[in-house]
């Protein structure tokens, strides 16, 4: 979608359209080189922390302190204090790890994927959405460590002589989801990192204290903005991009041959690879949107986070929960289809089974809410209801990761080896223990880190390399 | 760094990209080699117009990219046949498909490195000081809304007070000068 596609037809928008270009403007109007540097730097720089961020913090820390405990005793007794059981030996510490990996792909689809398709609009939420994604592999990547029962053993899984020469199954999806996770982690992280040298060089000019000029100072790296150095940092920032790109893909896929390449009826699909990514970006571009509604509220970002970006998010969770209705409905077709008594029984016992509500929650949150409202135009550009909706689709993508892991393994092939889960206090304050660690640290980076990206910024705005061209041609 | 004495060349400001890519584009033309554009943003036309083409980042970063997806296949062969053979249902020690997805990921991981860390040996950085944030007006401008060309005092053609006069037929906002 071309941004001169999405002319507005309404009159009353038309104040929105650039007079130059004739396209829908994604920046309100207005603002200048100095104008936008000014405004996102000051988030950082002044000295005032709003009320509002401290208690946010208070409340984020305070949820983590949470994690801390469960973790502490989870360590000190074992994994038993969990709901995990036979059949259930896979409960919500998996469940979380793909629910927070699937949140993180949104980031990098903003960042890598939108850059590749040359979508300007990203770049007002690209940085913030990287934040999340490294924010939320930092949560998931717990989960496998800890769920290991004896963490301290965790190095095990890296390719290491020194465990009793032992090496690890190269042949076995939870090896490979060591190096797609870990790969995803460190590209994701200098992603973002290389991202921000040049604001880096930003804020170290315009800090006015000693101790922010030598810190900014030390992470721009010495950036000076030669024209040489921004066309190799282009360059290596779009192969980043390319490369990032089908890492995302893999990711997700690696992590659904955890579940397909295991013979269980539920698991054992081909369809989970492009299902599992799709969700993914799916809860991925909610949580942007979780995050982003209230931050352009308290910070006054309207200008530069505009409707014009709550839409086309909208736009982007039509299309993936459609994909992901698809992959809904065609795993109740194959339940038919293959005519295998195993699948069609797990397909009626995922439904209508003891845990069948999970279901049914899911297929209200995931489909029935918002793949009938966010055909509207009027409701993608209302805050108060794409907030709801985000809301909704994260809760609508955690409960298939529960149904797919539960209502899986609880009633497999025999009936004597049935049996039930149910998780316990100690699970729930993991789960909401992670949420609040990923609050505070991306609490943490609004406050100290340029949330937006300044210098991709500057490059959209009217004053830039256009009208360079232009001037310039005509000066010859 | 080497400590050196005296200037590093003339810093003329512009306050807009096309002003700059004009001057820039002039100078090049007019014979100076040694000559570089400052900008808060990345502006292509400065860089073409100052003759810089091509970088080396795309070849760092399929260098790195088939060294990640040797090692890591390499190694994962050498584990499975060599170091530590574990039959699983009978299945050939070297079942390759197998290895494919690490040695894949070793691949973007190598070259994504190979990309990031490659641009910035390639741009000299980190480099915490360098002679320009010396001048007056280049750290409130550079990295927010100004743009700059200078000329270095090691183009053979630089005289201090003929480039100066030079710059200034650009009609920039100001020419200083600037101390190593």
């Amino acid at each position: 979608m071309a941004t001169t596609d999405l002319k507005p037809k309404d009159p009353t928008r038309s104040a929105g359209t650039d007079p130059a270009t004739g396209e829908y403007r994604v920046i309100a109007p207005g603002q200048t080189f100095r104008s936008v540097t000014e405004k996102i730097s000051r988030i950082v720089l002044t000295p005032d922390t709003p009320l509002g961020w401290f208690a946010l913090f208070g409340v984020g820390g305070a949820v983590a302190t949470l994690l801390l405990v469960a973790l502490t005793w989870l360590f000190l007794v074992g994994v038993g204090i969990w709901g995990i059981t036979q059949p259930v030996a896979w409960g919500f510490a998996i469940i979380n790890f793909v629910w927070w990996i699937g949140i993180g792909h949104a980031g990098t689809l903003i960042s890598a994927i939108l850059l590749l398709f040359k979508q300007s609009w990203r770049n007002s939420i690209n940085r913030f959405a990287e934040a999340m994604t490294i924010f939320a592999v930092v949560c998931a990547g717990m989960f496998p460590l800890i769920h290991v029962g004896r963490p301290w053993l965790a190095y095990w899984m890296l390719p290491l002589p020194f465990s009793m020469n032992v090496w690890p199954q190269f042949r076995s999806p939870l090896m490979w989801d060591v190096f797609a996770v870990s790969t995803y982690a460190t590209i994701s992280v200098v992603f973002w990192f290389i991202g921000m040298v040049p604001d880096f060089g930003t804020m170290r000019d315009r800090s006015e204290s000693k101790f922010g000029q030598y810190i900014y100072g030390l992470l721009s790296l010495g950036w000076r903005g030669s024209v040489r150095h921004w066309m190799r940092y282009e360059t290596a920032s779009l192969l980043l991009a390319g490369l990032a790109t089908p890492l995302v893909l893999s990711v997700h896929t690696v992590i659904s041959f955890d579940f397909a390449v295991a013979v269980l009826p539920g698991w054992h699909t081909t369809i989970f690879p492009p299902y599992f990514v799709a969700g993914a970006i799916y809860s991925g571009f909610a949580m942007v949107l979780t995050l982003a509604i209230p931050l352009r509220k308290v910070y006054h970002l309207e200008g530069l986070v505009t409707e014009r970006h709550i839409d086309n998010m909208g736009k982007v969770m039509l299309a993936t929960g459609l994909i992901v209705a698809y992959g809904y409905g065609m795993e109740v077709f194959m339940a038919w289809y293959s005519a295998s008594h195993w699948e069609s029984f797990m397909m009626w016992n995922r439904m209508f089974g003891p845990m069948g509500w999970s279901y049914w929650v899911l297929i209200a949150c995931n489909i029935a809410i918002p793949l009938t409202t966010l055909w509207s135009r009027k409701l993608r550009t209302s805050i108060p209801f794409m907030f709801f909706i985000s809301i909704v689709v994260n809760t609508g993508m955690w409960f298939e990761r529960f149904v797919i892991v539960v209502t899986s393994l609880y009633r497999d092939f025999l009936p004597s080896s049935w049996g039930t889960y149910r998780a316990t206090k100690w699970d729930y304050m993991v789960y909401v223990g992670t949420l609040g660690l990923f609050t505070a640290l991306f609490l943490l980076f609004v406050r100290f880190l340029p949330m937006i990206p300044m210098s991709e910024i500057r490059m959209m705005l009217p004053g830039a390399k256009i009208t360079a061209k232009a001037e310039a041609k005509a000066g010859d | 760094m080497p400590a050196r004495e005296g200037t590093y060349g003339l810093l003329a400001e512009f306050d807009t990209p096309s002003d700059l890519v004009r001057a820039a584009q002039q100078a090049r033309k007019d014979g100076w080699r040694r000559l570089d554009c400052y900008t808060p943003y990345p502006v292509e036309e400065a860089a073409e117009a100052i003759g810089f083409h091509h970088n080396k980042v795309p070849m760092l970063t399929l260098i790195g990219a088939l060294m990640g997806l040797a090692a890591m296949f390499l190694f994962e062969t050498w584990v499975s046949v060599w170091a530590y053979p574990l039959n699983i249902a009978g299945r050939p020690l070297y079942s390759w498909p197998a290895f494919i997805v690490p040695a894949y990921e070793w691949t973007i991981l190598f070259a994504g490195l190979s990309a990031a860390f490659g641009m910035l040996a390639l741009n000299g950085l980190p480099a915490l000081y360098h002679p320009l944030f010396n001048a007056p007006n280049f750290r409130d401008g550079a990295t927010t809304d100004k743009f700059f060309l200078c000329l270095e005092a090691l183009d053979p053609k630089f005289d201090l007070v003929e480039a100066r006069k030079y710059l200034e037929s650009f009609q920039p906002v100001s020419v200083v000068e600037v101390e190593y």
